[in-house]
C-alpha cells in the first residue's frame, strides 16, 4: 500500500540497471519510459564506460501504452546488438512495461535462442526497491547466463557485498575485501569494476566458495549459487571496519576455507601492530576532545548501520544511541539483524529500528539526549537534523550530494583509519 | 490556439504545437517545413534513455519556497528528492533566505497497481500538510498513476475541503510516457501556477516577471533593471507563493530561455494582458541588445535602454572584438535543448565561429503565440551558412557519430551527462550549464575566453581519450547518423 516516502533513501528496482552497468562489458536495455534512466542514474561515479545516456531504452510513449511495446523492444534489442559494443545485454522491465503486459522475457529468450547474449530481469519499480532489484538482476544472471562447469579452481572465492554505485564506497570496499582475502592465500573473484567483468562472471561457477559480506542483501543469490553449482557459502553479516572487526573477519574466512590458523594469526598480528601504531599516535585526538560526547546514531542501510555500530563500539569505545535502518529490509531478515546489534563488547546492546520515514527518524533524534554533542552518520538528509542537534555529521550512504567519493574505502584496517580521519576532520572544525 | 486554463492537464508539445524529436536535415529545410506545415516527426528504431517531462514539471515547481511536492509514484520517481533538497538549501543560503520546501513520494507498490491508491494518497497529502504546513501542495502524477487511472483531480477536490482555503492544492499532470519532450513538463508546471496560484491583478507594479532556472545573475540583472526603474522577480527557484500570486500585476514577462518561458509568458499575456517579450535571448551581443530593446518597448523605457546600451558597448565591444580574432573559423557542433541550440548557434556565428552541426533535443515549430520561435526567425534571416540540423531527444549515439564524422574543434552541450562523451572521442567540449553563461556583454566576453581556454588546453581530453574504449561498435561509426530514423512517425 502506498505510504509516505519522506526523505527517500532508496530507489526502485529498476535502479538495478546500475548493477548491470558495474559489470564491465554488460549493458542494460531499459524497457521503460524516457525518464527512468535519468532519474535513477545518479550515484557514485556514474559517468563510466556506459552510463544511462548510453543505455538503450524503448522510451515508452502513449502509443506503446495503448498498443503494447513488444515490437518496439524487439527492434531496440536487435539494433542494440549492432550499435553497442558489449558482451552481455540485460533487458530490464519497468513499471510501465509490466503493467501493459509486454512479454520481455520471451523477447530476450528469442535472442538467446539465436546465440545472442541477451538476458532479462523483471524490475518494475512498484515491485520493490533497488536493494531487491539488485538481487533480482544477479538471480537472473545466475539463471540465464551462468553455465555449470565441472572445473573448480582451487582457492577461488567469489566475494559479494554492497550495491554498486548506490553505495558510495562500493568499489573501494570490494577492492579492500579482495586484498584481505588475497592475504589469506585465496584467489578473490569479483564481477564489478575495472578489469573484472564478464570473464570473472564466467568464473563464478568454478569457484570453491562464495563469500557474502552483508547482513541480508545477496543471501538469496548465494543460496541460488549453492543450489545450481553446489558452491558452499559463508554468510558474514558484518562489513569489517577497523582492527577488531577485520581480525574477526579474517579468522572467520580462514576457518571456513581451511586456512592454517597460525598463518591467519600472523597476518592479523602484523596488521594490528601497524594499525595501533597509528591509533597510539592519534589517541589524544580521540580522547581529549571537548566537543564530542560518547553517543552516536547511524541512519543508513543494514550494511552500514551494523558495520559502523560495530566499529564505533568495539574499536573506538563509543556508546550506541538508537540506530536506524532505512533499506526496508525484508521482514524475514530483521530478527537476525537485530541480534547482530546485540553482540557488542561488554554486553552492550544497541537498540535498532527499521524505518523508512525520515521525518519520524529525525524527530526521534531531536528528542534523544546524547549527553553532549552527538555523532550522526547518515546521508545528505541528516545534514539539517545534525545542525539542529549540534551534532558532528558525516554523510556515508546514499544520498550523498555534497561529498565526492572516488575509490576510498572504509573496509579493513586501512578503512577504519580512513573513517577516523573523516569523522575527526569534522570534529576538529569545532572547539568549545 | 489560445491557452485553455480550465483544463487540468496541459496538452503535450507534440499535440499542442506539433513539436518533434526526430529529424535530420538543415536549417533552411526545417524552417521551410515548419512554415509550410510539412514537418513531421520521425521515430527511431534504436533509441537511448533520455529524460521525462515529470522531472521538468516537478523539478521547476520544487524550487518555489516553503511548499510541498508529493510525487504519486513508485520510489524510483522520487529518487531526485535529495538533489532537489540540497540544491534548494544551497541556493537559498546563497541569498540569505530559507527554503523549507519538501519533495515527497507515495512509494506506490504492487498492490496499488491492482487496487489503486487514491485513499492512501489523500492520507499522505493530509499528513504532509500536518507535518510541514506548506504554503501550497502540488501532487505530481506518474506513469503508474496514469496507466492505472488514478483520479488525482478528485482527490485534490476532496483534500481542499479539509485544509485552509488559502493553501493552493493542485495536480500536476506529468506522466512520463505522455511526451517525449521533457519541455512539456515546463508547460505542466506553468499551467498549475497559472490556473491555481496566480491571482487577478489588484494593481500594476513596477516588476518584471523573470523566468529562469537558478537566478545566478540575479545581482547583475537587478542592477541593469534599476537603470530603467523596474525590478525583476525571479522564479521559480527561490520564489514565494505570494510573488507568484502577483505575476499578473507585472509590467512584462521575460524568460532566459524561450522553451522554458513560452507557456507562462504567453499565458500571462493572454489571460491578464501582461506583455511577453518574445525576442531572441539575451545571449551574445545581438541577443542582449534585441532583448533589452524588447523590454524597453514593452515598458516604455526605450531611451533609458539606448543610453544603457551605448554606455556598455563602449566598455565591452572592443574587448569582444579582440578575442574574436582568435576564435575565427573554429568549427563547432552543438547539442542542447532548442531554447539554447539556436541561440548559441547565433552567438557562435557572431563570434566568428562556424557551426557545422546543431542538434536540438526537440524542436518547436511554433510556440503558444503560434509563431516560429524568435531564434529560428533570426537564423533564417541572418545565418551566413545553411548548417546541418538534427533533432534528437539526447540520442548520444547520433551525436558521437556526428562528432566522429565532422571532427569539430569544440562541442557544446548543456544537459547533465552529455558533455563527457565528446571528450572521449578527443573533441574539446564545453558544458554551457549555467543559463546565464553567455548573458550580456560581459557574459559573452567571458564565454569567448572560456572557449579559447578550452581549446588551448586539451590535456584532459587527450589523456582520457587515449585510454578509453568507446561504447559503440566500429560498424556504427561507419553509418550515417540518421540511419535509425524511420521514414515517418506519428
Amino acid at each position: 500500500m502506498a505510504k509516505i516516502l519522506d526523505q527517500p533513501r532508496y530507489k526502485c528496482a529498476l535502479a538495478a540497471m546500475q548493477t548491470v552497468q558495474s559489470i564491465t562489458g554488460a549493458i542494460p536495455i531499459l524497457h521503460a519510459g524516457p525518464g527512468c534512466g535519468a532519474k535513477l542514474g545518479g550515484g557514485a561515479g556514474n559517468s563510466g564506460h556506459f552510463s544511462h545516456n548510453i543505455f538503450p531504452c524503448t522510451n515508452i510513449s502513449e502509443k506503446e501504452v495503448v498498443f503494447g511495446g513488444e515490437i518496439k523492444l524487439k527492434e531496440i534489442v536487435e539494433n542494440s546488438l549492432r550499435v553497442i559494443d558489449a558482451e552481455l545485454y540485460v533487458v530490464l522491465t519497468s513499471c510501465t512495461s509490466e503493467v501493459i503486459g509486454d512479454d520481455a522475457e520471451e523477447i530476450a529468450r528469442s535472442f538467446r535462442d539465436k546465440g545472442k547474449p541477451v538476458i532479462f530481469a523483471s524490475t518494475p519499480g512498484f515491485k520493490g526497491n533497488n536493494y531487491l532489484g539488485h538481487e533480482w538482476v544477479i538471480d537472473s544472471i545466475i539463471d540465464q547466463y551462468l553455465e555449470r562447469s565441472d572445473e573448480k579452481i582451487k582457492g577461488l572465492i567469489n566475494i559479494w557485498t554492497g550495491i554498486p554505485l548506490h553505495d558510495p564506497f562500493w568499489l573501494g570496499n570490494l577492492r579492500e575485501l579482495e586484498k584481505l582475502i588475497e592475504e589469506l592465500g585465496l584467489i578473490p573473484n569479483t564481477i564489478f569494476g575495472h578489469t573484472r567483468g564478464i570473464e570473472n562472471l564466467k568464473n563464478v561457477p568454478k569457484a570453491e566458495f562464495n563469500l557474502l559480506v552483508s547482513p541480508w542483501l545477496g543471501l538469496s543469490n548465494i543460496k541460488k549459487l549453492e543450489n545450481k553449482f553446489g558452491t558452499p557459502y559463508l554468510h558474514y553479516p558484518v562489513l569489517p571496519i577497523g582492527a577488531t572487526e577485520t581480525s574477526k573477519f579474517l579468522q572467520a574466512v580462514g576457518d571456513f576455507t581451511g586456512v592454517n590458523k597460525k598463518k591467519v594469526e600472523k597476518i592479523i598480528e602484523k596488521h594490528e601492530e601497524e594499525y595501533y601504531y597509528y591509533i597510539e599516535r592519534f589517541a589524544d585526538v580521540f580522547l581529549e576532545t571537548r566537543v564530542m560526547s560518547k553517543r552516536f546514531t547511524v541512519v543508513s542501510d543494514s550494511q552500514y548501520s551494523l558495520a559502523l555500530t560495530k566499529f564505533l563500539v568495539n574499536d573506538l569505545g563509543l556508546f550506541p544511541a538508537k540506530q536506524f535502518i532505512i533499506d526496508d529490509a525484508p521482514e524475514k531478515y530483521r530478527k537476525a539483524i537485530e541480534e547482530d546489534f546485540e553482540e557488542l563488547n561488554y554486553g552492550i546492546k544497541a537498540e535498532v529500528e527499521f524505518s523508512v520515514d525520515g521525518f519520524k527518524i529525525h524527530n526521534e533524534i531531536k528528542n534523544t539526549d546524547y549527553h553532549g554533542y552527538p555523532l550522526i552518520l547518515g546521508s545528505s538528509w541528516e545534514k539539517n537534523v545534525a545542525k539542529s542537534t549540534e551534532a558532528h555529521y558525516l554523510a556515508i550512504s546514499w544520498p550523498i550530494n555534497e561529498r565526492l567519493v572516488i575509490n576510498s574505502s572504509y573496509v579493513g584496517y586501512a578503512g577504519g583509519l580512513k573513517l577516523l580521519e573523516d569523522i575527526y576532520s569534522v570534529v576538529l572544525t569545532r572547539f568549545n | 490556439m489560445a491557452i485553455d486554463f480550465k483544463i487540468s492537464s496541459v496538452g503535450t508539445r507534440e499535440n499542442r504545437l506539433g513539436s518533434i524529436t526526430g529529424y535530420s536535415g538543415d536549417l533552411h529545410d526545417i524552417i521551410h517545413q515548419s512554415r509550410c506545415g510539412t514537418l513531421k516527426n520521425k521515430e527511431r528504431c534504436f533509441s537511448q534513455s533520455s529524460t521525462c517531462n515529470a522531472m521538468c514539471a516537478l523539478g521547476q515547481l520544487s524550487g518555489i519556497r516553503d511548499i510541498a511536492i508529493i510525487n504519486h509514484a513508485p520510489s524510483g520517481c522520487t529518487a531526485v528528492a535529495s538533489g532537489i533538497n540540497v540544491n534548494n538549501n544551497q541556493l537559498a543560503t546563497k541569498r540569505g533566505i530559507s527554503n523549507n520546501t519538501v519533495f515527497l513520494g507515495t512509494d506506490m507498490d504492487e498492490n496499488d497497481t491492482v487496487f489503486g491508491a487514491t485513499g492512501s494518497l489523500k492520507e499522505i497529502i493530509l499528513e504532509t500538510y500536518n507535518r510541514y504546513k506548506p504554503k501550497a501542495i502540488l501532487i505530481g502524477t506518474s506513469c503508474v498513476s496514469g496507466i492505472i487511472g488514478e483520479d488525482v483531480d478528485s482527490v485534490v477536490e476532496e483534500v481542499k475541503k479539509e485544509i485552509p482555503e488559502s493553501i493552493p492544492v493542485a495536480a500536476v499532470h506529468c506522466e512520463g510516457f505522455r511526451s517525449r519532450i521533457w519541455a512539456t513538463g515546463f508547460d505542466a508546471s506553468d499551467h498549475v501556477v497559472l490556473s491555481s496560484i496566480v491571482k487577478p491583478p489588484k494593481k500594476k507594479t513596477n516588476k518584471i516577471n523573470f523566468k529562469n532556472f537558478y537566478e545566478s545573475e540575479r545581482k547583475q540583472i537587478i542592477e541593469i533593471f534599476s537603470n530603467f526603474g523596474v525590478e525583476p522577480v525571479f522564479f521559480y527557484q527561490n520564489s514565494t507563493i505570494e510573488e507568484l500570486e502577483q505575476l499578473s500585476e507585472a509590467l512584462a514577462t521575460v524568460s532566459i530561455c524561450g522553451v522554458l518561458g513560452s507557456y507562462l509568458g504567453n499565458g500571462l499575456e493572454q489571460k491578464y494582458g501582461v506583455p511577453f517579450v518574445k525576442t531572441i535571448n539575451p545571449l551574445g551581443i545581438a541577443g542582449f541588445e534585441t532583448w533589452l530593446r524588447g523590454i524597453g518597448s514593452a515598458i516604455g523605457k526605450e531611451k533609458e535602454v539606448e543610453a544603457y546600451i551605448e554606455r556598455e558597448r563602449e566598455i565591452y565591444i572592443p574587448k569582444i572584438e579582440e578575442v574574436k580574432k582568435e576564435l575565427r573559423g573554429l568549427k563547432a557542433v552543438l547539442g542542447m535543448g532548442p531554447g539554447y541550440t539556436y541561440e548559441v548557434s547565433r552567438v557562435l556565428q557572431e563570434l566568428g565561429m562556424e557551426v557545422v552541426w546543431a542538434a536540438s533535443w526537440h524542436y518547436d515549430k511554433i510556440h503558444d503565440n503560434e509563431e516560429l520561435p524568435a531564434p529560428l526567425k533570426y537564423l533564417e534571416e541572418n545565418s551566413k551558412d545553411n548548417f546541418k540540423v538534427s533533432v534528437a531527444d539526447q540520442q548520444n549515439f547520433e551525436i558521437l557519430n556526428i562528432i566522429n564524422h565532422y571532427k569539430p574543434d569544440i562541442y557544446f552541450s548543456r544537459h547533465p551527462g552529455t558533455t563527457v562523451w565528446a571528450i572521449k572521442q578527443g573533441a574539446a567540449a564545453l558544458c554551457v550549464n549555467d543559463e546565464y553563461m553567455i548573458f550580456g556583454y560581459k557574459g559573452t566576453l567571458d564565454f569567448a575566453y572560456t572557449v579559447l581556454d578550452t581549446i588551448k588546453n586539451r590535456s584532459f581530453e587527450k589523456n582520457l581519450a587515449s585510454r578509453v574504449k568507446l561504447p559503440y561498435t566500429e560498424w556504427w561509426y561507419k553509418q550515417d547518423n540518421s540511419t535509425f530514423l524511420t521514414s515517418e512517425g506519428k
